[in-house]
């Protein structure tokens, strides 16, 4: 029943889709219904796949890579006063950049090829990734820290064994915010510019009226940030898996 | 061989109610002192006080050495890391401090956890215990660390009547030669535990010893002497407890 409510809710918006397309007789240039979306899906497959696999690879490459980048910078900053200090502010204060505006020079900097697209889905994510795991490392439980003291623990086993693992809940919350934003990413870097990709194929596609191409690409990119949103937030579970209760729906 | 000390509280005060004013409280070496008290006169605060968590005392050892590495600290909440098994949790000092996990000292845990009844749950996470159970770990962590010194605050607060009576005697047993400060609500175990029994109240904090049998501790709680004893603590504590519900009413009425 779980599954079927979305479901049969879906269904019914396609069919009002599909009807209102056909009675008011809009022209496929302007909106196919999907029917016709899901024949550019099937006839078009080939194509449509490698783009997506090009598309895919540059959002885990941009997830793997960013979260690494975050997380570290996390543990840096958490663990290291001084660092703190100097590069905190500079941190937040670069977040009133618009990282898209920034996709031009990435462009230039990087090619057209993926690497761009990496890097621009690396950026989107850092800073979620950094604020939401660092916030976790500073709020650790202070009667945890205090039986630390009394133990005469080291501080880097103090962070290893006890602060970290207490972040770990904020790190998944940061990680399930990069797995929705990445995809954005990496497909803005394909609209600035690019020669694969679905990204890159949306706009071809709509450039040449070729509409219900554009739907199917659409579709695609939506299956692929659900899919991944879906294997992170798996992942996030068994990495926490004290916490019975995840931040998540579900 | 365990330290005597001496904590000196100057003066300390808390959103300007003074809860300690030249006050001086001697722990001897080797001895149970327990404390009672009603809630919120500063038992806890004390027990910080003497662990370095809270600034403001003068703690001064007998042989002169700092308290440093020879202190364990009981609190009240259990403090187990829900991510670490029970085993972990009760070896967490030791992963602290970068010890080599030798198989004597795991040994000593699993032997400990076995006699305070938990055997079965080595490698459980804290998530799955119950809360009497989860204070055993942190007994069996505090136990383990093998200090000289210990201070518990309401360490067999959440047992049952039985497991409270038979891990008393686990404690004593293994705490026998300590400096221990125990801090509890229960005058039986107080005067079952305690070489010293002393009795917090007021503002600022005044301690009053109470007479304690001098025999060997556990003491026998059908002893005749040891329920008298109780009885009169009884009282007092709850004359204390209404004197300091009063003073509270006072104080927020202002």
């Amino acid at each position: 029943m779980r599954v079927l409510r979305p479901l049969t809710t879906a269904a019914g918006l396609l069919a009002v889709w599909e009807a209102g397309v056909r009675l008011a007789e809009l022209p496929p240039y302007i909106l196919p219904g999907p029917v016709a979306v899901a024949g550019a899906l099937l006839a078009r497959a080939d194509l449509l796949a490698r783009h997506a696999g090009i598309t895919l690879a540059e959002i885990l490459l941009g997830m793997l890579l960013g979260s690494l980048v975050g997380t570290a910078s996390a543990v840096l900053l958490a663990a290291f006063a001084p660092l703190r200090r100097w590069l905190l502010p500079v941190l937040v204060v670069s977040q009133a950049l618009p990282v898209f505006a920034l996709a031009p020079l990435l462009v230039l900097w990087f090619g057209y090829g993926m690497a761009s697209k990496v890097a621009m889905a690396v950026l989107i994510i850092y800073f979620p990734v950094t604020a939401a795991f660092f916030d976790g490392l500073r709020r650790t439980e202070p009667a945890w820290l205090e039986l630390a003291r009394v133990m005469n623990a080291r501080p880097h086993r103090v962070l290893w064994l006890i602060r970290i693992p207490a972040a770990l809940p904020a790190l998944a919350s940061g990680l399930r915010v990069a797995a929705s934003v990445a995809p954005i990413g990496a497909v803005v870097g394909e609209w600035v510019g690019s020669s694969a990709g679905l990204g890159y194929l949306m706009l071809h596609a709509n450039a040449r009226m070729q509409i219900d191409l554009m739907f199917a690409a659409l579709f695609l990119l939506a299956l692929t940030g659900l899919a991944l949103w879906y294997a992170v937030d798996r992942a996030l579970r068994r990495l926490v898996f004290w916490q019975k209760e995840t931040l998540s729906a579900g | 061989m365990a330290p005597s000390l001496t904590v000196g509280v100057p003066r300390l005060a808390f959103a300007g109610e003074v809860l300690f004013e030249s006050f001086r409280f001697r722990l001897e070496g080797g001895r149970w002192t327990c404390l009672l008290g009603p809630s919120g006169v500063g038992k806890t605060t004390l027990l910080r006080l003497i662990a370095g968590l809270q600034p403001g005392a003068l703690v001064a050892t007998e042989d002169g050495r700092g308290l440093e590495g020879r202190l364990a600290l009981m609190a009240q909440q259990d403090l187990l890391l829900p991510w670490l098994t029970v085993l972990d949790n009760v070896l967490l000092g030791h992963r602290l401090r970068g010890e080599r996990r030798e198989r004597r000292l795991v040994e000593e845990a699993c032997r400990l956890l076995a006699e305070l009844g938990l055997e079965g749950q080595l490698h459980a996470l804290p998530a799955t215990l119950s809360g009497g159970m989860r204070q055993r770990v942190a007994l069996a962590r505090t136990l383990l660390e093998g200090r000289p010194v210990v201070l518990m605050d309401e360490p067999f607060s959440a047992l049952d009547a039985i497991t409270r009576h038979r891990l008393q005697d686990l404690a004593a047993r293994y705490l026998d030669h300590h400096t221990v400060l125990l801090v509890t609500h229960s005058p039986l175990e107080a005067l079952r535990l305690g070489h010293r029994v002393c009795v917090m109240a007021g503002r600022p904090v005044q301690l009053r010893e109470i007479e304690v049998p001098i025999s060997p501790i556990p003491r026998d709680p059908a002893d005749p002497l040891l329920l008298r004893l109780e009885a009169e603590l009884l009282r007092e504590l709850a004359r204390s407890d209404a004197e300091m519900e009063r003073r509270s009413c006072a104080s927020s009425g202002r």
